[in-house]
């Protein structure tokens, strides 16, 4: 018997056939990203307690145009800025890491399903009909990864600079500088480590090592290097909750310190 | 007459694998509900099957078994049962998944176990979609073009390092579940425009073959439409093969479309470069 073709009908937002809690990866990941916006956005207009001794809070590293021995550029706001628009040392550099993450190939696939339902997961109705994905305007502006992750790179390093200065103390007696470690400095250690592992996983420093050769075998280096951010980036997901949670915390360590609230204590 | 060898075939399938689970099994044999998706061009509703299943067997195996009691009529495709043909695929309580490789004890028994048909086709028979605009969709990426050969007797030099990135996407059994899974295909039925999850494996198998020397980078974005893949990683999550189709396939290639096509800085320097570094002779 000759079968005629149909189209099985299209189901409806949150419609599914699964049988387990498939809106709770999203759910989870809506939480934990609007948490982060949240905190992240109201330390970066706090402009106080980003620092405390020789740690600097991520959030505004680096410190620009500020009066602290942690600025790199020493000075208040400056004159170019019109007077309408918020200024904290935060809000010149967050946008950089921020766009990185914003445009993240892994972030962006879990929050088009936390935020946008596009769709909430895998096999579950859409609440849209239209869809253009990233070929047009605006989502077609995810291309421009590549100049974030450049950004993000540079970042590392003012970041490892960071945990390096956060292992030296003031005598307060001579007010000489001797090596030590505080429990700040292994919070600040550990988010440069993270927020390292997570960059140079990123997919397209992948692709910017060696991806994009067919033939890797004649540039052994370069095949090390593709080897060792595939290594990386197997575990991407991990990495970038990972850090996403310890640049929060590391902030928070050091406003709390720097509050007066927590005490920081020296290992040596 | 063919379709007559067919039934019989099936009948056989299905009380052979009764008789084996039984013996196997033994006293775990047990009464389970299936509702299976039945219907045609005209109209199709889910229909509630019991039947006795036992230890190790796979959906599959229990469809069969509903065919010979109680559904002669039942239209299924299916050939190896191994997982490798890529013939059975259905979605079973939900998820695009082979029915030949989903033991029945790694699904929730409290409920009747759904099996429906692939959502992102149209529907021929019961659990027979038409698949064949995949078949069609493929004619339309540039086929495999190596470059001249590296020695007079007409063959090629590769290293194994080159050719080992490739050989991932040869995996592929074109079962067809992850373009089913594909939001693109399944909800907005983009067919047309969009090449889908398995496909750009098929084009990514191509563009990163040390030998081809076409560039598909600009039907990928313009013919093919890799713009349209949000990410989702859906496709890798249902692949039977365990191919990683977004991290190796997809994402490398918008990588490869966005040095050709969205980067000003790269298009710069190719003006002072006349050996382009994203293709295989760099």
């Amino acid at each position: 018997m000759a079968s005629e073709v149909v189209q099985l009908t299209r189901r409806g937002w949150g419609e599914t056939m699964r049988r387990d809690v498939w809106w709770l990866q999203p759910l989870t990941v809506f939480v934990i990203l609007s948490a982060f916006l949240v905190y992240a956005t109201w330390a970066a207009f706090q402009n106080a307690h980003y620092e405390y001794g020789p740690y600097l809070s991520p959030f505004y590293s680096p410190l620009l145009f500020a009066n602290s021995p942690h600025a790199l550029i020493q000075g208040s706001r400056p004159s170019w800025i019109p007077g309408f628009i918020p200024f904290t040392p935060a809000l010149l550099i967050l946008p950089l890491p921020a766009g990185f993450r914003l445009t993240c190939y892994y972030y962006r696939g879990a929050y088009y399903k936390a935020f946008w339902a596009d769709p909430s997961s895998c096999a579950v109705g859409e609440p849209r009909n239209s869809y253009r994905g990233e070929r047009r305007f605006p989502l077609i502006l995810q291309n421009v990864h590549r100049y974030f992750l450049y950004f993000a790179l540079v970042f590392i390093v003012i970041l490892a600079h960071d945990a390096y200065v956060a292992m030296w103390f003031p005598d307060p007696a001579t007010g000489a500088m001797h090596f030590g470690i505080g429990v700040g400095t292994l919070v600040l250690t550990l988010n440069v480590i993270l927020l390292g592992g997570y960059t140079f996983g990123c997919h397209s420093l992948r692709h910017f090592v060696g991806g994009y050769l067919d033939r890797m075998s004649g540039a052994p280096v370069r095949k090390k290097c593709y080897d060792c951010v595939s290594c990386l980036n197997r575990g991407h997901m991990r990495w970038a909750w990972l850090s996403l949670f310890w640049v929060a915390f590391t902030d928070l360590y050091v406003r709390l310190c720097s509050m007066g609230i927590l005490h920081d204590v020296r290992l040596f | 007459m063919a379709s007559e060898t067919l039934a019989r075939d099936v009948a056989g399938s299905g009380a052979r694998a009764a008789a084996r689970s039984n013996q196997s099994a033994g006293s775990t044999a047990r009464s389970l509900t299936f509702r299976i998706w039945r219907g045609d061009a005209a109209a199709g509703h889910f229909e509630d099957y019991h039947t006795q299943v036992s230890d190790g067997m796979v959906v599959l195996d229990a469809v069969h078994q509903i065919q010979s009691e109680s559904a002669n009529d039942l239209a299924v495709r299916w050939n190896c049962k191994a997982g490798k043909c890529g013939s059975c695929s259905a979605e079973i309580n939900g998820m695009p998944r082979l029915m030949c490789m989903t033991r029945l004890n790694q699904l929730d028994h409290e409920k009747p176990i759904t099996v429906e048909p692939m959502r992102a086709f149209p529907l021929m028979r019961d659990l027979v979609t038409d698949v064949s605009s995949n078949f069609r969709q493929k004619k339309n990426i540039r086929p495999f073009t190596p470059r001249p050969p590296d020695a007079p007797d007409g063959t090629w030099r590769m290293a194994q390092t080159d050719v080992d990135r490739v050989q991932e996407f040869r995996k592929c059994i074109e079962c067809f579940l992850c373009q089913d899974v594909c939001h693109v295909l399944r909800d907005h039925h983009l067919h047309d425009e969009f090449v889908g999850p398995r496909l750009l494996v098929h084009a990514a198998q191509l563009e990163m073959h040390p030998l081809d020397v076409i560039d598909r980078t600009g039907d990928l974005k313009d013919k093919h439409n890799i713009g349209y893949c949000n990410i989702t990683k859906c496709c890798t999550k249902v692949c039977p093969e365990n191919i990683t189709i977004t991290d190796n396939a997809i994402i490398p290639l918008k990588e490869r479309v966005a040095d050709k096509h969205y980067d000003p800085l790269h298009m710069l320097l190719k003006l002072f470069h006349h050996k382009d570094p994203g293709s295989a002779e760099s």
